[in-house]
């Protein structure tokens, strides 16, 4: 397939702004008389707030309103960007308020303040004083789920939802009758998005009291509809505003901060109110990736072939359902979907409530969690069977014609077993994987792999469904407003390429802006799950084909041939077969609009809704070298090649796949949230939170293997999310092939190796 | 804004010494990267402070007519890394405050801050201890000179008088000449992190042998610390792979970590043990190029 | 605590009320408008408020503005001349090493310091350099090569 500016290493349409500082972030706007809030949280994990007092708040100069949860009506709401369902069953789990008096987890809000400026107005909360009656605290499932324990919220016995699977037979006789069956737990600690811009927005009321809010979100379309449901409101009392935004990664998909600036917005009769979280607030009340603990047994027989595999899930839900049982079922449905010839499963989860900081979405909903446990496992079974943990994939994977019946996707994975192939070869697997085993002496190297597969969307989770609206202008440009969000992931830019492939208007000559309005954009319910280039992209390229269609229309009249004859190329119309250009896109857009008889605007506008998924694939090759006098783990070499379909930008391609490695490797080796045994944090803040810098990782590697998704625009399928999905578990393996020592938690940093080399004699 | 009752600038050594006897209660505040930080948490809100970022006559390197050199406390990590005298002399002392924090910071934290911060994990800690770094301590009321080791009272705690302010850190001639050293910060990233050990090691040797030696260690006790156990084993012995271990495993005799949630114990005296002797390996020339 | 400073900001000389507490951050955000300089942890951890001081790169959020008056602060504002952009920014883009932007103004400023040495940075140097920029999107791959092409050029 050869594509004329898809698949093309286009700049991206927003990097001059962003490298001239003109791109203008939440904080980077402004209303006249803004105020300021500042939100007074609990300094406890779980109790009652006794008493709370104001007044030395309220008489420090400068303050102009204190909000508690006293003064608001306590209508519940769910703050997951979860899309609505018209089936009630479906609906999230709708258990927050904006302000409460009984705290789930340390950093919960009670009140809200509003002053001049914002170092008074957090002046002002410190100084409420608040007694509580504290409850006991559990920061693990298994806590919360015991016999008698204090309800988190009431009537749920701290289950969000527990739930099972079985596919094919069942899984208790075959473990029975294999030749060997190996069980492991793995346990994995949260982690945090760690975007550099933090929750940040503000709301006014307009003049027609309509209330606008401006928010770093994810997901304008349904904040709105939340914000419709905290505040009993028409959802057209509201108008979201979406500048550009300093990264999400799935924490900016939850409603988190946009009630709270309403609330305190309208408690000062609409005039505006920002609030901006500080780093040590997003740490802890914003939302996590789930903790979990995972117990993977597998019966095989002694020539690696797996014969049933069953999974328990014990996922750490936090204090509030957020995105409920979603992401642990999501571990679930993906925890058999790479290894399809294994055919009997059978899986038990379950998510919890505990006193935690709420988990919710982050890159890749749970399944860089179930990857951990099921590549891991894959390379313990591979060193008990003395089998190529290369091999013993391939013995379990099958290419072609495959359905999660889970989930009811077909698939395939053909891609993915070339992209095995491809990277065997680059890091020369074959000589290394063997020559590593069984070394000695202080440092000691390793290769290691992982596999995913990854769905496209979320189909058949929800129907999916974007709107498209582009308008051909009198010069012969093109402008898109799209309802999908740009946050840093580089998707105006694959659009507007889409657009421009479609139509023959030059890339350059399509416009779109950053920033997302409800007021003006076409509903779509914004950036996760791996949907935008999708789910939007068909949207676009469906309304580019409209507006094509009437370019040649329009030519057909004007130039008095048939329409058959014509095409479109580089801001012209052309005659098809000879490629003169005839006209060009600016005289065809002038003559149209302004045409005295039958003038017209040249737009369209669509909606489309999408009922499949395409199934992207990948692996991640690592080597490493392990000191085993210190714990501590250098990364060599390490890259994913990814089957996402058509690239529609190498560039911004390439630029997902180094940010989830990084991310990746930040999960394998380093990040961790602690809490003490209160649930207060102990690692609020970017310099004991360990994210990976320039000096923590390689060089890191990208590359593809482009097969053509039959629905996707393009052929391209999605990309982002999985990118970060293989790292832990292939550094996990490489490790194992380095030492002979297998680690099952998360993170493994230096103490966790240390622990894990001593038990192994190794030390 | 940074909660602050007061900020008056220096820009006289004299200027601070007078402003800090004015006001008893007042603080130094050099490149704020200890202070300003703790303003923020709450720690010292309310905080009335001199500063004295811009007295120039702290900035200085330079060596003495006796071979001393002289560190004036406002020279920033950058300056000390990339300094003549300090690299031709004590480029370890250099080496060491480069793996503070990140370029940003290390242009702006200062040496005397470090020192007056009174943390174990400070990265200029342990190779001052080594080098018996002696501290000029000026108030209006006079001035003073105190080995380091003597300054460090406790975890956060020196001995800096009401009113007293750190101007030269000196390092004396037969204290640094002969030596080669080396500072191993082990941490868990490789910028922007806190020290989970700080090993300094300082060693001369001679025909194989070593004849000096001195080992210093951040966070393996409330405060730097020396080894006077190791330090003693060590000298005499020759430098061969089995001595650079057992070194190690002796300097466990003079060092007390403890567990906190940034490592345990157990741990911490592995990296004791090991970072002396990858250290000692290192400059005894017996790595073969491997990184310590 | 109110004091007036003078600063030559991107190469204007411009006199700002400022209050004592103030750090530069917070005044060239909120009184200069030099909104390019971000705030993503205040504590100088993540280096997306660096500016150039007198040429050398500090951040801003944990830098009293008091300590500016007299100095010569640049930010991105001020990196483009006559409407080009300096050979960092340039480089930043044509590697496509942006993408949510919002570290991308602090690495713009370590690198411009890099590049204004004059001197030859091997790979390794150039990520010391960047390391007190965090970025949660690029994993610096193509932030470290663009750095190395924008010394290279002309
Ligand atoms: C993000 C970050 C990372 C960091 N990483 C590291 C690291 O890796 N390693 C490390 O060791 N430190 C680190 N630090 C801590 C800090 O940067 C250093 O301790 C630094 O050297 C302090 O110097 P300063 O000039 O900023 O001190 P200030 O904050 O100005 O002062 C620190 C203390 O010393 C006192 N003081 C300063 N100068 C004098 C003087 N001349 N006379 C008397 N008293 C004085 C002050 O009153 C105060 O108590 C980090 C800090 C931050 C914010
Ligand atoms: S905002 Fe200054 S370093 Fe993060
Ligand atoms: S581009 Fe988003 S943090 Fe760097």
């Amino acid at each position: 397939m050869s594509f004329k500016c898809v698949n093309q290493r286009v700049i991206r349409k927003d990097i001059v702004a962003k490298v001239t500082g003109r791109a203008r972030y939440t904080a980077d706007r402004t209303e006249r008389e803004m105020l300021y809030g500042a939100l007074v949280r609990s300094k406890v994990a779980h109790g009652y707030v006794k008493s709370i007092d104001t007044s030395k708040a309220e008489q420090l100069p400068g303050v102009i309103k204190v909000v508690t949860y006293d003064d608001l009506k306590a209508i519940k709401f769910p703050t997951c960007g979860h899309p609505h369902s018209v089936i009630v069953e479906k609906r999230d789990i709708a258990d927050k308020t904006v302000f409460t008096n009984h705290v789930r987890h340390f950093g919960d809000e009670i009140a809200g303040v509003v002053a001049v400026d914002s170092y008074t107005a957090r002046k002002a909360a410190e100084l409420v004083e608040v007694e509580y009656e504290k409850l006991p605290v559990y920061l693990e499932s298994e806590e919360a789920l015991q016999e008698g324990a204090k309800e988190i919220h009431d009537g749920s016995k701290n289950i969000v939802k527990e739930d099972e699977y079985e596919l094919g037979s069942d899984v208790e006789p075959i473990f029975e009758s294999a030749d060997y069956v190996l069980e492991e737990d793995y346990d994995i600690s949260p982690v945090k998005h760690c975007h550099l811009e933090n929750q940040i927005a503000y709301a006014y009321q307009d003049a027609e009291q309509r209330i606008v809010v401006v928010s770093a979100t994810q997901i304008p379309h349904i904040v709105r509809r939340i914000l419709s449901q905290a505040f009993e409101l028409p959802y057209s009392k509201f108008r979201i505003i979406k500048p550009y935004v300093g990264g999400g990664f799935g924490n900016k998909q939850d409603v988190v901060v946009e009630p709270q600036v309403v609330a305190l917005s309208l408690a000062v009769g609409g005039k505006p109110v920002l609030i901006e979280y500080s780093r040590e607030e997003q740490m802890v009340a914003t939302r996590t990736r789930h903790a979990v603990k995972i117990s993977l047994k597998s019966g095989f027989n002694k020539d690696g072939e797996i014969l049933a595999q069953k999974a328990v899930i014990v996922s750490n839900g936090g204090g509030y359902a957020a995105h409920g049982h979603a992401i642990t079922e999501t571990m679930a449905g993906n925890f058999m979907q790479t290894y399809m010839s294994i055919k009997n499963f059978k899986s038990e989860q379950i998510t919890t409530y505990t006193n935690l900081p709420v988990a919710g979405a982050m890159r890749a909903y749970g399944v860089p969690q179930i990857s951990f446990a099921v590549e891991s496992h894959l390379d313990s079974i591979a060193g008990m069977l003395q089998l190529d943990p290369a091999a013993l994939r391939d013995i379990n994977m099958t290419e072609d014609d495959l359905n999660n019946e889970f989930t009811g996707v077909d698939y395939s994975i053909k891609g993915l077993k070339e992209a095995i192939e491809r990277g065997k070869e680059r890091i020369s697997w074959n000589e290394k994987q063997k020559a590593y085993q069984g070394q000695i002496g202080e440092k000691r190297k390793g290769v290691g792999m992982a596999c995913f597969t990854f769905d496209s969307g979320t189909w058949p989770y929800y129907p999916e469904l974007a709107g498209a609206n582009i308008t051909m202008n009198q010069d012969g440009h093109l402008y898109m407003h799209l309802g999908a969000v740009e946050i840093g992931q580089g998707s105006d830019t694959v659009f507007c390429q889409m657009a421009a492939e479609t139509t023959g208007v030059s890339y350059d000559n399509v416009h779109i802006n950053s920033l997302t309005d409800t007021d003006y954009s076409p509903f779509d319910t914004g950036a996760y799950g791996t949907r935008q280039t999708y789910i939007t992209g068909q949207a676009v390229v469906k309304a580019a084909e409209i507006i094509y269609g009437k370019i040649l229309e329009k030519a057909a009249n004007l130039l008095d041939v048939g329409s058959e004859k014509l095409d479109v190329a580089d801001d012209y119309v052309i005659d098809k077969a000879s490629k003169r250009q005839l006209m060009s896109l600016a005289d065809l857009a002038l003559n149209t609009y302004y045409n005295e008889e039958s003038g017209e605007v040249i737009t369209c506008s669509v909606s489309n809704q999408v009922k499949s998924n395409s199934i992207n694939t990948g692996v991640c090759f690592t080597e490493v070298e392990v000191d085993i006098t210190t714990g501590k783990v250098d990364i060599l070499d390490i890259f994913n090649i990814h089957d996402c379909g058509t690239v529609i930008n190498p560039d911004t391609a390439e630029g997902q796949v180094h940010g989830g490695i990084s991310m990746g490797i930040g999960y394998a080796l380093m990040e961790t949230m602690l809490f003490n045994k209160d649930g207060l944090p102990l690692n609020d803040n970017l310099l004991d939170y360990k994210l990976p810098t320039t000096l923590d990782h390689p060089d890191l590697g990208a590359d593809f293997v482009e097969t053509y998704s039959e629905t996707g625009p393009f052929g391209a399928k999605g990309l982002s999310e999985p990118t970060t999905v293989p790292t832990a578990p292939a550094i996990r393996n490489a490790i194992l092939n380095a030492t002979g020592v297998k680690v099952n938690s998360l993170p493994m940093n230096p103490q966790c190796l240390f622990e894990n080399f001593k038990d192994a004699g190794l030390i | 804004m940074f909660d602050i009752s007061n900020y008056r600038e220096a820009l006289s050594v004299k200027d601070a010494m007078t402003y800090l006897k004015e006001d008893p209660s007042s603080m130094v505040i050099a490149g704020g990267t200890d202070v300003l930080i703790k303003v923020r948490e709450g720690k010292l809100a309310g905080s009335s402070l001199v500063g004295i970022h811009k007295i120039d006559d702290l900035k200085g390197i330079c060596k003495d007519a006796n071979g001393d050199i002289h560190i004036g406390s406002l020279v920033c990590f950058t300056q000390l890394e990339e300094d003549e005298i300090i690299k031709e002399n004590v480029d370890y002392l250099g080496k060491a405050g480069g793996t503070m924090g990140g370029p940003q910071l290390r242009n702006i934290a200062t040496i005397g801050g470090n020192v007056c911060n009174g943390v174990t994990s400070a990265d200029s800690g342990s190779m001052l201890v080594c080098l018996n770094a002696n501290l000029k301590l000026s108030s209006i009321d006079g001035e003073r000179i105190m080995p380091i080791s003597d300054f460090y009272m406790g975890p956060g705690k020196v001995d800096l008088r009401a009113g007293e302010l750190l101007t030269d850190i000196i390092i004396m001639k037969e204290d640094y000449e002969g030596f080669t050293g080396k500072y191993i910060k082990f941490s868990q990233r490789r910028a922007m992190d806190i020290a989970t050990i700080g090993c300094s090691v300082m060693l001369k040797q001679k025909g194989g042998v070593i004849t000096d030696f001195r080992l210093g260690y951040g966070v393996a006790a409330p405060t730097p610390v020396r080894c006077p156990v190791a330090e003693a084993f060590a000298v005499g012995k020759k430098a061969t792979e089995e001595n650079a271990k057992a070194i190690g495993e002796k300097a466990l005799e003079d060092v007390m970590p403890r567990d906190s949630w940034r490592g345990s114990k157990a741990f911490r005296q592995q990296l004791i043990k090991e970072l002396a002797r990858k250290a000692i390996e290192e400059l005894a020339g017996l790595r073969g190029g491997q990184d310590a | 605590m109110l004091k007036q400073i003078n600063i030559t900001l991107n190469g204007v000389e411009r006199s700002v009320e400022i209050d004592e507490r103030e750090s530069l951050l917070e005044v060239l955000r909120d009184k200069l408008y030099m909104t390019s300089v971000k705030h993503g942890c205040g504590v100088g951890e993540c280096g997306a408020c660096a500016v150039l001081i007198d040429g050398v790169a500090i951040d801003s959020c944990i830098y009293l503005a008091t300590w500016a008056d007299g100095k010569e602060i640049r930010t991105v504002e001020g990196f483009e001349q006559d409407g080009e952009l300096n050979a960092m920014q340039e480089a930043f883009v044509e590697e496509g090493a942006v993408q949510c932007g919002f570290c991308i103004p602090g690495f713009l400023v370590s690198a411009t310091e890099l590049k204004e040495t004059n001197k030859s940075y091997t790979r390794d140097e150039v990520r010391k350099a960047l390391s007190g920029h965090l970025c949660r999107c690029t994993g610096y791959q193509k932030i470290v090569e663009a750095t190395e092409k924008g010394l290279e050029k002309e």
